[in-house]
């Protein structure tokens, strides 16, 4: 009965913020003038693009906005490797050395593609240096990045050129991601979380024995990483660690922030386009989708696990928090994979069969609200698609938003949708051909093969949460989801910016007769069905050797 | 020479950036935790009288006398010991033998203390290792053998772990749950 109301007041400040903050992102990236409630960010912003030295002439074609993207991001990940390459000895309390090569490269490119897989304990490996001078400020730029891209892809969709990239990612900073993140970092900061450079306190409890307590400047870390859908944790606990994730009030605020700025771009997009019923429709999709997740989600922690019945009885706890709960853990484990983030306020490895399919299955579809931007830009995807295999079904012509949707859009809409599972299928498969050497596999039987799946699987939907039990701090793990997580961020951001700028380039066609109308709830619920067909189908194989046949194995069990 | 231009622009952007998001919204945040907030920025530390630091009320510690409420069972023993600081949940699953294994040999050293079928929370491991809380019922189950150590009344100890239970936010926010470190805290001053 609580979970249920949580949900609901979930839902509800979801929805209910998106319109709000859908129309500031809608001024800020369409340079329209502000309202006075945000005037006062505009000279911070000018004078960023003034030392920048910016003039924001908006890109003609797509290489023009993805070149800068490239070439900014390649700094951004270099300047972060040298932090943890070196880890010099200033704001490094504990004397920490710096990190092996292999796991620094892996962190630093992690980081940087918004996933966040940390293969690293973070209280025994970074320096309060490291983890603001490289995490946060690629939490920032990341999703700032994915915000650009995101409503490059839009703007190409309404048949506007797509804009500049350094303008967009400099108004994505000033005006979305550090207002948001430093009032919820204040929020943190009132109800416990530490904002210091002192270093750790080390102490003897009650009964004597020696407790090191490592603190850091975590609220304003935790503010970016939940708003920036960036999830890698200060603390190797992540948002179970108390001082990340204090108490229930933080954590559903917590919960809000990975979905408030996906939601509002989808509420954003229909104000781009000039019909907000279409982009409200998307959103009451994803928002049943993201619902019926969550129902199975919940429903299986609070069954429990059969295997203990002699012991215990009620919801499985085992990995989770006594101040939050099977259900709401749960319901944060479907809330962090749908929407990229990552973070997680308990164990998804000790998640029970159904449980833990969900946050796999999130991955694979990359659109329950989706990442930083990416989100809405895969959702137009099978919107793209949609039109087209409803077209073929009717015989019309595939006709999106006054333009013909022809064979450019296909390709690369399916050149999209193919990359994610290349990613995660080809490396799963040959680690789990080694998996003696190579896999680091923890728990025994099908359990092991989701391990190994969720870890790609999660590197390339750059989303950063894992089944953690995995020993991924190897040679092989590090370089492996390199690939993975490359591959999963740059190839889908070049295509969509080709997709869109030829989108954009086409004569508006006004419709007529033959025009399929996009905007309306049966449409939307056949768009719902292309996503399920097209996310089931390719992903169908592992879910039944992992997840599936583990819960197989739990039916009838003593 | 236009790469050149656009790699300095870059360049400036990258480090634009930085200072931005490192240093311009970090320095307020630390300014207004040291001045407004210490307790908070600090780590919520709890201090006897003679100011010395007993722990934070937001992480948990290891208990095995019968003279203290006993927390969860943690993955990392709350951090303590002489092993690098560290905070992590199990990571068995759910099918793994290895998990069978613990539940059961918790509940058997819990069966020895006089408790037979223990609040679920008290043989699960919690999701950070240091999980500050148990559940009201896992408290109470515990009266006796504290009533027993301390020679204290149950209806006393009842009170007290009253006292250090926190409700759902509303009502109806998050589990109600007993602070395990500031309730034993609480217990040693009691009776010293």
């Amino acid at each position: 009965m609580t979970d249920l109301f949580q949900v609901v007041v979930f839902v509800a400040l979801v929805l209910a913020t998106a319109p709000v903050l859908g129309k500031h992102l809608f001024q800020v990236f369409d340079g329209q003038p502000q309202p006075l409630f945000d005037r006062w960010l505009t000279p911070l912003e000018n004078g960023v693009l003034r030392l920048v030295g910016e003039r924001g002439r908006p890109a003609e074609q797509a290489w023009d906005y993805l070149r800068p993207l490239l070439l900014s991001n390649l700094l951004f990940g270099l300047l972060a490797l040298a932090f943890l390459l070196l880890q010099p000895p200033w704001l490094n309390p504990q004397g920490l050395p710096p990190m092996r090569w292999d796991t620094a490269l892996h962190t630093a490119i992690s980081f940087l593609t918004n996933t966040d897989q940390q293969h690293y304990t973070p209280e025994q490996s970074l320096s309060d240096l490291s983890q603001l001078g490289a995490l946060q400020f690629l939490f920032f730029t990341s999703a700032a990045t994915g915000l650009a891209v995101g409503f490059a892809f839009i703007r190409g969709l309404c048949g506007r050129p797509l804009g500049n990239f350094n303008s967009d990612l400099i108004r994505a900073i000033t005006r979305v991601l550090i207002p948001l993140s430093f009032l919820f970092a204040l929020v943190l900061l009132v109800n416990g979380a530490p904002m210091t450079l002192a270093g750790p306190v080390t102490l003897k409890t009650l009964e004597g024995a020696d407790q090191i307590l490592v603190r850091g400047p975590v609220a304003g870390y935790e503010a970016i990483k939940q708003i920036g859908e960036n999830g890698g944790g200060f603390f190797g606990a992540n948002s179970a660690h108390p001082f990340e994730n204090p108490n229930p009030f933080t954590n559903l605020l917590a919960m809000v922030a990975m979905f408030a700025v996906p939601a509002a771009t989808i509420d954003a997009f229909g104000r781009f386009l000039g019909n907000r019923r279409q982009a409200t429709l998307l959103l009451l999709l994803v928002t049943v989708l993201f619902l019926a997740l969550a129902a199975v989600a919940i429903g299986a922690e609070q069954s429990g696990n059969p295997l203990l019945a002699a012991w215990l009885s009620g919801p499985n706890l085992e990995g989770k928090e006594v101040r939050f709960g099977a259900g709401i853990t749960a319901l944060f484990a479907t809330i962090t994979t749908g929407s990229m983030t990552g973070a997680v306020n308990g164990a998804m490895d000790s998640l029970l069969p159904l449980g833990g399919l969900v946050p796999l299955f999130n991955l694979f579809l990359q659109v329950i609200f989706g990442g930083q931007g990416t989100g809405v830009a895969y959702l137009l995807v099978f919107l793209i698609l949609t039109v087209f295999l409803t077209g073929l079904m009717v015989g019309r012509t595939p006709e999106l938003f006054g333009r013909k949707v022809e064979k450019g859009e296909i390709v690369w809409s399916s050149l999209i949708l193919l990359i994610h599972p290349l990613f995660v299928l080809v490396p799963a498969a040959i680690t789990l051909a080694y998996a003696p050497t190579l896999s680091g596999i923890s728990n025994p039987g099908s359990h092991g093969i989701s391990q190994v799946v969720y870890e790609y699987a999660s590197a390339s939907a750059n989303n950063g949460s894992g089944f953690e039990g995995l020993g991924d701090g190897t040679l092989w793990w590090n370089l492996s989801t390199i690939v993975s997580l490359l591959g999963g961020r740059y190839l889908p951001i070049a295509a969509l910016l080709l997709l869109a700028a030829g989108f954009a380039r086409k004569t508006k066609v006004p419709p007529g007769p033959g025009t399929l109308a996009t905007d309306t709830a049966l449409f939307t619920m056949v768009t719902g069905v292309v996503i399920l067909i097209l996310g089931a189908l390719t992903f169908f194989p592992v879910l039944a050797l992992g997840p599936i046949a583990e819960a197989f194995s739990l039916i009838g069990a003593p | 020479m236009s790469v050149l231009r656009e790699a300095f622009k870059a360049l400036r952007l990258t480090a634009v950036l930085w200072l931005l998001t490192v240093v311009i919204y970090t320095l307020p945040l630390l300014a207004v935790g040291q001045g407004l907030f210490p307790a908070q920025a600090n780590g919520s530390l709890l201090r006897n009288a003679g100011g010395q630091v007993l722990g934070s009320s937001l992480i948990g510690q290891p208990f095995a006398s019968d003279r203290y409420v006993w927390s969860r069972p943690s993955a990392v023993d709350y951090s303590t010991g002489k092993t690098a600081p560290t905070s992590a949940p199990s990571n068995l699953g759910p099918t793994n033998p290895d998990l069978v294994k613990r539940i059961r040999e918790t509940a058997a050293t819990y069966a020895q203390a006089g408790i037979a079928r223990p609040a679920a929370d008290l043989l699960y491991a919690s999701g950070s290792g240091l999980d500050p809380h148990i559940t009201p019922e896992a408290a109470r189950q515990q009266i006796p053998r504290l009533a027993a150590a301390r020679s204290l009344p149950s209806a006393q100890l009842e009170q007290l772990i009253l006292r250090h239970t926190q409700g759902r936010v509303l009502g109806l926010i998050g589990e109600p749950r007993v602070n395990v470190l500031t309730l034993n805290h609480a217990l040693d001053q009691q009776r010293p």
